[in-house]
């Protein structure tokens, strides 16, 4: 067998969407990757291989069958759910909203629950950011608030934040100070210059400290030795002297600050700090998203609806109230009762009560993999994998766009087709 | 011992992600997932057997887990996103669409199996 | 086959003055001669009605990053402004950032066929066109941005005069390739960069770090590398200083500095700015009206300020940061690795202000004062001085001076100091609306078959019933056809088709090895993953570039 190597691919892991990966094929298989983390060797050489069985109600049925009891299931509903996406192309999301247009449906994506209070921040503050060939070409600067890259976004320091040697940073690290603020030390702040280790839930006072001290605002009731967060007051000021004085700084949250006591709070404050700091200098924030594609369903979802998530078309226009269209909140209440599940495992990813919501209804599911919601959909429909064997459209933490590439062939269709055929045919059921 | 309260925290680690991708079937996945991480004093106060398990309880539900320790602040415990966790997080969201992942109170003790 | 009779035709470019004359639209879309009699074909009666060329934009800012931000950072935009899903049209919301199919739908609903995008940064270039595929109707293209791009900036560092010139010819031609834009777009040139290194205000000859080139080099030898390609649109020019006091000055030296080179002007109003004794904003229109008179080369868009709601949304990154701290209004700031930047801050623009009614008057007094129609393209930089949804209105103000007099009426009383409008009694006539609303912008574009009704252009032709109220003439338009296919009735959208993507083709140029090793150091995505590929374009049509020497 002839190996082929494929190179500049992407990887589909986490939002840092790394395009430098070389792939290795034989035989319609990945047998090795070059240039690539841990996670996103494993999803290379696994994220094609282990199909589920295309079943409609715990039988095997055929695409046709599955496409057919896809629609019915969706025209009947009164109030279906169109849900997922983090894991496919904008291609497929945007014939996603038009299917949820067309159905009336409640429609949301994983960032309901993850990066969602960031972007509702967003809609309170805006965001001063920059792209992370910024970071690496410029910032001597770098904060990691509530987010551990080494064990989720694994390439983030070598590529953009920390290591990465740009036009101004020659030096790479040594060009750059490292601060990490997190509830617990992590391989991410051993590596770190100055290490705040907080008390949980406490990132929006510190953040409002922070702001106190770059405004030179007076704090009165503190002193020097008095703690915020856990933290003396003292050390703040030097973080505080830090952002005043770099060049170029840029602070990435994780969803340490979204998940947290607070949520969108948290944000608004930490983005309201960063903004502050432009008085004197340029200091940026970025959100570290996860799934490789979820800024691009709050792409998707923005310009085809006006609102990045937890939206409703049940009136026939596009509504969006976060704890009311949100999918968790949904689900909980037993507000839907019917879902279409596209490129994620809320199986894996939801809390119990949801997940429990989601077993009651008809629940249709579209994934490359077996996963644990495919394990007891009602039914399902296995697609190719977004980056190995389907092409289409990635959107970056930072919102650059990079097209992935189809290198191996799959029997299976993309998610995009199979949509499609679903569109098509609750089309008909509505005209007939 | 009586049982301890605490406060948990649903993370990211470098083996869940890595094990997720390779399926969400496989040990390593169900393993990690299921294992709580904890301060060296509190992994001593709940003084389990080799082998032996411990029951986490929230207001929404109860699992088993494999503990191991770490440093870290006391009486906060961190166990990996995955359906271990989802059986403790609540169903509140307070009107932002995300429940608390991070920082709900649980109590912790030896379990007898 | 479409025959459209009784009709009164505005054509300027064949320089039909309301003449009652028929319009045939053939099977492939193109206007042709009337076809012999007994031929069957759909008949329009367009009596009392003027026909006029489908509407054509030149500067809007409708798909890409940093509208999209602006969307997703303002769902106050949104929630009063909707449109339900239809049988035949998608749903949409927003009314200063309205959303990609809304967005269509609006223009093709004013009688608008031809939009283009303003500002796109070469790497978020596959954003712009992803999102103009859900632009339905209107046929679009997109403006790549250039002004502070560090290549550009380290060719014209160099020394070899011969060597420069012909490498930034390549690079040009390889930027428009790889992006699928289709003009050279320069905002705040050398602006932006400083801004990055937290560095203030410069002029034309201040040098820019690293490479300590001026924004006087930048705009010189992007305007001669456009001139020697021959790309069908000059130079699209956001000068600097855009919104300060004062700032004509820059303007005027800029359009002297740029004489004779393919240059249009945009958004002028924000360049027009002359300065009182105590540094408060004043008119300068007159000054660059007159420049403009002497200069019958040089075109300019307006850039018209309309109270009510906007969005302020450029690559002017310093200049939002300003807007935000006068302001005190929510921010996004975007700097883009190598290129450029972005800001946005929405808006509230006042008659009680007095900056906002010097700024509404300023950019009527320009389109009054500019003699030739043909040299000045109505615009509102949409969403920047206010939504494009605001045309019929500002057609009205310059049409019916009684109208304008008595909207004069409701601006802070102390705005007749520093301006010269309640003084202009020109009223423009139908033809010359028909010139600055298309005609003079499809000219300034070099689209031969837009803008007019020629045999051989498109069949694009808006349809308005002919009113007292200039507004609600052009607010509704009878009919609109895309390609000779009917897309709006009454000035609603009945059609979603997808429209066209206006390109240049400059051949196969690829970076050279010296620029692919800054690429690879410098930028964060791969060579081999920047150009924007085919798929993102499925209806190209190719724009000839003009001879050259």
């Amino acid at each position: 067998m002839t190996v082929t190597v494929h190179k500049d691919v992407v990887c589909t892991f986490c939002g840092a969407l790394c395009d430098d990966l070389e792939m290795h094929v034989e035989d319609n298989r990945v047998i090795d990757v070059k240039n690539v983390c841990g996670i996103g060797r494993s999803k290379a050489l696994h994220g094609d291989n282990d199909k589920p069985e295309c079943r409609v109600y715990g039988m095997p049925a055929t695409l046709e069958r599955a496409y057919d009891a896809a629609a019915e299931i969706l025209s009947q509903a009164k109030s279906p759910l169109v849900y997922g996406f983090s894991s496919t192309v904008a291609e497929a999301n945007r014939v996603g909203v038009e299917l949820a247009e067309i159905l009336r449906a409640g429609l949301d994506n994983c960032s309901s629950y993850c990066h969602g209070p960031g972007v509702l921040a967003r809609q309170h503050v805006g965001l001063p950011t920059c792209t992370l060939g910024e970071a690496k070409n410029r910032a001597d600067l770098v904060v990691f608030w509530g987010a551990n890259p080494m064990e989720s976004h694994m390439r983030h320091f070598s590529r953009y934040s920390v290591q990465a040697k740009g036009m101004y940073t020659p030096l790479g690290r040594k060009d750059r100070k490292l601060v990490v603020v997190d509830v617990r030390p992590t391989p991410s702040s051993k590596n770190a210059d100055l290490f705040f280790q907080v008390i949980p839930g406490s990132d929006y006072e510190i953040a409002t400290v922070l702001r106190a001290l770059v405004c030179e605002l007076p704090l009165p009731t503190l002193t020097d030795d008095s703690l915020v967060g856990g933290v003396p007051l003292s050390r703040w000021r030097e973080l505080v002297g830090l952002l005043r004085e770099c060049k170029y700084g840029v602070v990435f949250f994780g969803i340490g600050l979204t998940q947290s006591q607070g949520k969108d709070l948290n944000v608004e404050q930490l983005i309201r700090l960063v903004s502050d700091c432009n008085r004197y200098t340029r200091v940026y924030a970025m959100p570290m998203r996860g799934h490789a594609n979820v800024n691009g369903n709050n792409q998707v979802f923005v310009w085809q609806t006006g609102y990045p998530l937890a939206i409703s078309f049940n009136r026939g226009y596009p509504r969006f109230n976060p704890g009311e269209f949100s999918v968790i909140d949904m689900l909980n209440r037993g507000d839907v009762d019917a879902a279409l599940i596209v490129a994620t495992d809320p199986a894996a990813h939801l809390p119990h009560t949801a997940v429990e919501g989601l077993k009651k209804i008809p629940t249709i599911v579209l994934d490359p993999v077996n996963s644990l919601t495919t394990a007891w959909a009602d039914v399902v429909i296995p697609v190719a994998t977004s980056g190995l064997s389907a092409d289409g459209t990635y959107y970056r933490m930072d919102n650059v766009p990079i097209r992935l590439r189809k290198i191996l062939d799959c029997e299976w269709p993309a998610d995009l087709e199979v949509l499609q055929r679903i569109k098509e045919r609750v089309l008909h059921a509505k005209n007939h | 011992m009586a049982a301890k309260q605490g406060f948990l925290i649903t993370v990211r680690t470098a083996k869940q992600g890595n094990a997720m991708e390779r399926g969400k079937y496989c040990a390593d996945y169900v393993a990690e997932t299921a294992t709580l991480t904890l301060s060296p004093r509190d992994y001593q106060e709940l003084a389990l057997k080799e082998g032996q398990r411990a029951r986490v309880r929230s207001d929404s539900g109860q699992v088993l887990v494999t503990c191991r320790s770490a440093e870290g602040p006391d009486g906060v415990f961190f166990l990996p996103l995955g359906p271990t966790a989802n059986e403790l997080i609540g169903e509140q969201t307070y009107g932002t669409g995300v429940p608390s992942y991070k920082g709900f109170t649980v109590e912790i003790e030896a379990a007898q199996e | 086959m479409l025959k459209i009779i009784n009709g009164a035709l505005y054509d300027p470019a064949q320089e039909i003055n309301g003449q009652i004359r028929a319009v045939c639209v053939g099977d492939d879309g193109k206007i042709r001669d009337a076809p012999p009699e007994g031929q069957p074909c759909e008949t329009v009666d367009a009596a009392g009605c003027a026909v006029m060329a489908g509407g054509v934009d030149i500067h809007s800012h409708i798909a890409g990053t940093k509208v999209n931000s602006a969307r997703s950072m303002c769902p106050e935009d949104h929630y009063d402004h909707f449109k339900p899903h239809t049988a035949t049209t998608r749903a949409g919301t927003g009314f200063t950032v309205p959303t990609s199919f809304y967005t269509g739908y609006e223009y093709a609903g004013l009688g608008y066929t031809t939009v283009f995008e303003a500002a796109v940064p070469p790497l978020e270039a596959r954003h712009a066109h992803e999102e103009l595929l859900d632009v339905p109707i209107i046929d679009t293209g997109a403006y790549t941005l250039m002004g502070n791009n560090y290549m550009v900036m380290q060719i014209l560092a160099e020394e070899d005069p011969v060597g420069r010139r012909e490498r930034l010819r390549d690079l040009i031609s390889w930027l428009l390739e790889s992006t699928k834009g289709y003009a050279v777009k320069v905002v705040n040139p050398g602006g932006v960069e400083s801004w990055k290194w937290a560095q203030g205000i410069q002029n034309l000859d201040t040098p820019i770090p690293p490479f300590g080139v001026t924004p006087r080099q930048i705009m010189t030898g992007l305007a001669e590398a456009v001139r020697d390609l021959g790309l069908p649109h000059g130079m699209h020019l956001h000068c600097n200083h855009l919104g300060e006091a004062g700032n004509y000055i820059t303007t005027l030296e800029t359009m002297r500095a740029l004489d004779g080179l393919p240059v249009h002007m945009t958004h002028l109003q924000f360049h027009a700015y002359g300065q009182n004794k105590k540094g408060t904003l004043k008119s300068a229109a007159r000054e660059l009206a007159d420049y403009i008179n002497e200069h019958p080369n040089v075109t300019c868009d307006v850039g018209q300020l309309v109270f009510g709601p906007a969005t302020t949304m450029t690559a002017d990154a310093p200049m939002q940061y300003r807007l935000h701290v006068v302001t005190g209004h929510k921010w996004i700031n975007n700097d883009v690795e190598m290129e450029s930047g972005a800001g946005v801050v929405p808006l509230q623009y006042k008659p009680k202000s007095l900056v906002n009614a010097i700024q509404w008057c300023i950019g009527l007094e320009l389109l009054l004062l500019v003699k030739n129609p043909w040299q000045i393209v109505l615009t509102t930089d949409h969403p920047n001085a206010g939504p494009f949804s605001a045309y019929p209105q500002i057609i009205r103000l310059l049409m019916d001076r009684d109208y304008r007099a008595s909207q004069m009426e409701a601006l802070n009383p102390r705005v007749g100091k520093h301006t010269v409008l309640s003084q202009l009694s020109r009223e423009y006539t139908l033809e010359e609306i028909a010139v600055i609303t298309r005609s003079a912008a499809a000219r300034a574009l070099g689209l031969a078959q837009r803008g007019n009704l020629s045999v051989g252009s498109c069949g694009d032709i808006a349809i308005y019933r002919v009113q007292e109220d200039k507004e609600r003439m052009f607010r509704q338009p009878a009919y609109v056809f895309k390609d000779g296919a009917l897309v709006v009735r009454d000035g609603t959208a009945v059609q979603s088709p997808q429209g066209r993507r206006l390109l240049v083709r400059l051949g196969d140029a690829a970076l050279p090895d010296d620029l692919a090793q800054e690429f690879h150091n410098y930028y964060s995505i791969t060579l081999a993953n920047f150009p924007v590929q085919d798929e993102y374009t499925p209806r190209p049509e190719v724009i000839p570039c003009k001879k050259t020497a």
